[in-house]
């Protein structure tokens, strides 16, 4: 039982860490509102009028906007759907029983722990270069044209790189919910005669139904904010064609200056990631009733 | 499972995952052995490139160039830094959280992990701003501070849910053999809660080390770690394969291998508890 001296102590331990995000949250948030509503570009001293909604006017009536936009959704969407359908697969592969099972998980995984920028770099050069990188030389090889990625097909390339990263997560967590299947389901459904198919669709997919909500939403909110590899590969070219909507917003206020801008996008940003967060914030919320 | 499983449906399955494993992880090995090439070799054809003879030269030129020793120390001191600076000040926390439960102990939790749904770039500018202000841009000491803040919600759930799951009569009991609150903490607490904090404290590392959008906005050249620094060699170092190649590989290894320790916690921290 905890008793009275016990709760406040409890509280005083608490303390610290709500007092920490408490500002990491309030402070630098209500600045990017405060700024979204100001003419302040940092390259131009003056006083910094306030111009109520015209930050976001311009911000959201610019082309880049929408284009960036079209990309945020395609980049995130086609990451989403290469990394859940190709995780789920492989999942169900590494839940089959295989020898050096060990070895071959941790080779799956591996992408994920290297660093964004060095995977943009690696893939950037290292592969998709046209004349050196190894796409170049087996195109070269088989008597075909080699392509060069990031003028073609920039935003598929990212797409690409991103989805090579974030594979091994969604396999990851699909797999661990995959062992956690009752196996006695699925040899009784055997011996009725269920077909491989059928096991899948009706005993499996259910039971990987909530392990694969939280993969989609866990990686939305990490792929909105996909920065680094769009630095180092097309620094969000050719044109606009791989700017994001993280990477429209550096771009407004750290190269061009315009903090009010860039706050305007921070907002909007900010909006975005919520609706998302919602309906992660729901699933864990039950969980943790539990 | 039970079932007889036949040696070739296991043959069968071991050569498909195999291969799949091994284009995963190819991007890595690859780089793993241009890293040992020279540089001319480094930009034949696969094939030239494999019977071309081994050097360790690049290694010793990445340092020579650019003082790869320092971008990892700010690596290593950033993410360190950031990890056990946010362990003390969440272990108080998701202790209190998990034994004294209250009331609004589950609306605390949530409202801490939604303060990481923030997307970073919406407080790009102020933070910029404020740091800028504070004379802390390009500083390790900065970019600790943002990276334990970043953490800390992953950081107090993991604890609470590890922390949970050490039986409250264990506690009870050393109480009514007479253990002080010291002793309790001390002798019976610490010694079941160290594999959970490892856990945490490996899964932090991973993120902070890898963490590409504040390393990359808040630093320059003095307090860039890896993250930073390998970006500047998106152009025109970026041509030489095998010094990039090495760069790379010193800057993932260790993070690589801390990684193929951490794959169930990696699950557990990064899910929130939603998938066991």
């Amino acid at each position: 039982m905890a008793t009275k001296a016990s709760r406040a102590a409890a509280r005083l331990m608490i303390a610290p860490s709500v007092i920490l995000l408490l500002g990491w949250m309030i402070v630098p948030l209500s600045m990017t509102l405060y700024f979204s509503f100001l003419r302040y570009n940092l390259i131009m001293p003056g006083d910094n009028p306030f111009v109520g909604w015209e930050n976001y006017y311009w911000f959201v009536t610019d082309p880049s906007f929408k284009a960036a936009m079209v990309n945020t959704l395609l980049l995130v969407g086609g990451v989403l759907f290469i990394t859940v359908v190709g995780g789920t697969l492989f999942a169900l592969l590494l839940d089959q029983p295989m020898w050096g099972q060990g070895i071959i998980r941790i080779m799956v995984i591996s992408p994920f722990f290297v660093m964004p920028t060095v995977s943009g770099l690696v893939w950037k050069n290292m592969f998709m270069n046209p004349v050196n990188g190894i796409f170049g030389h087996l195109a070269k090889g088989m008597g075909f044209e080699p392509i060069d990625f990031f003028s073609e097909i920039p935003l598929l390339s990212i797409i690409g790189i991103v989805s090579w990263q974030w594979l091994p997560f969604a396999t990851l967590i699909l797999l661990t919910a995959l062992q956690s299947l009752d196996s006695e389901q699925l040899e009784a459904s055997e011996m009725d005669g269920a077909s491989w198919i059928s096991r899948f669709w009706f005993i499996m997919l259910p039971h990987l139904a909530r392990a694969i909500t939280v993969v989609v939403l866990i990686q939305t909110i990490f792929l909105l904010s996909i920065f680094a590899e769009i630095l180092v590969t097309t620094n969000g070219g050719p044109g606009t064609a791989t700017t994001n909507l993280t990477y429209l917003i550096y771009v407004s206020s750290l190269l061009q200056f315009d903090v009010g801008m860039g706050s305007a996008g921070g907002v909007i940003a900010i909006i975005l990631a919520n609706i998302v967060a919602i309906f992660l914030m729901r699933m864990i919320g039950k969980n943790l009733d539990a | 499972m039970a079932r007889a499983v036949n040696t070739s449906r296991k043959s069968l399955n071991t050569a498909i995952a195999a291969t799949l494993g091994l284009i995963m992880f190819f991007p890595v090995l690859w780089i793993l052995i241009l890293s040992f090439k020279s540089e001319i070799d480094a930009v034949r054809s696969p094939w030239q490139v494999l019977t071309a003879g081994w050097t360790m030269e690049s290694y010793g030129a990445v340092q020579e160039r650019s003082d790869y020793f320092k971008h990892f120390m700010n690596s290593v001191t950033i993410s360190l830094g950031s990890t056990f600076l946010g362990l003390l000040i969440a272990i108080p926390a998701a202790w209190a959280m998990a034994f004294v439960p209250a009331k609004r102990t589950k609306d605390v939790l949530m409202w801490m992990l939604s303060t990481k749904m923030l997307p970073p770039v919406g407080v790009l500018v102020p933070i910029y701003l404020i740091f800028r202000n504070l004379g802390i841009l390009d500083t390790r000491s900065g970019l600790v501070i943002v990276l334990m803040l970043m953490n800390l919600p992953i950081i107090i759930w993991m604890l609470y849910t590890y922390f949970r799951e050490i039986p409250g009569e264990i506690l009870e009991a050393a109480r009514m053999d007479g253990a002080s609150l010291r002793e309790e903490v001390l002798y019976v607490l610490t010694p079941m809660a160290i594999p959970g904090m490892a856990s945490t404290v490996l899964l932090n590392i991973i993120l902070s080390w890898n963490e590409a959008f504040w390393t990359l906005n808040l630093t320059a050249a003095q307090a860039a770690p890896l993250t930073a620094f390998i970006a500047s060699y998106s152009s025109p170092e970026g041509l030489f394969y095998a010094k990039l190649s090495a760069a790379s590989i010193m800057a993932i290894a260790p993070i690589l291998i801390m990684g193929w320790f951490s794959q169930k916690q990696l699950v557990r921290g990064l899910t929130f508890g939603a998938v066991k």
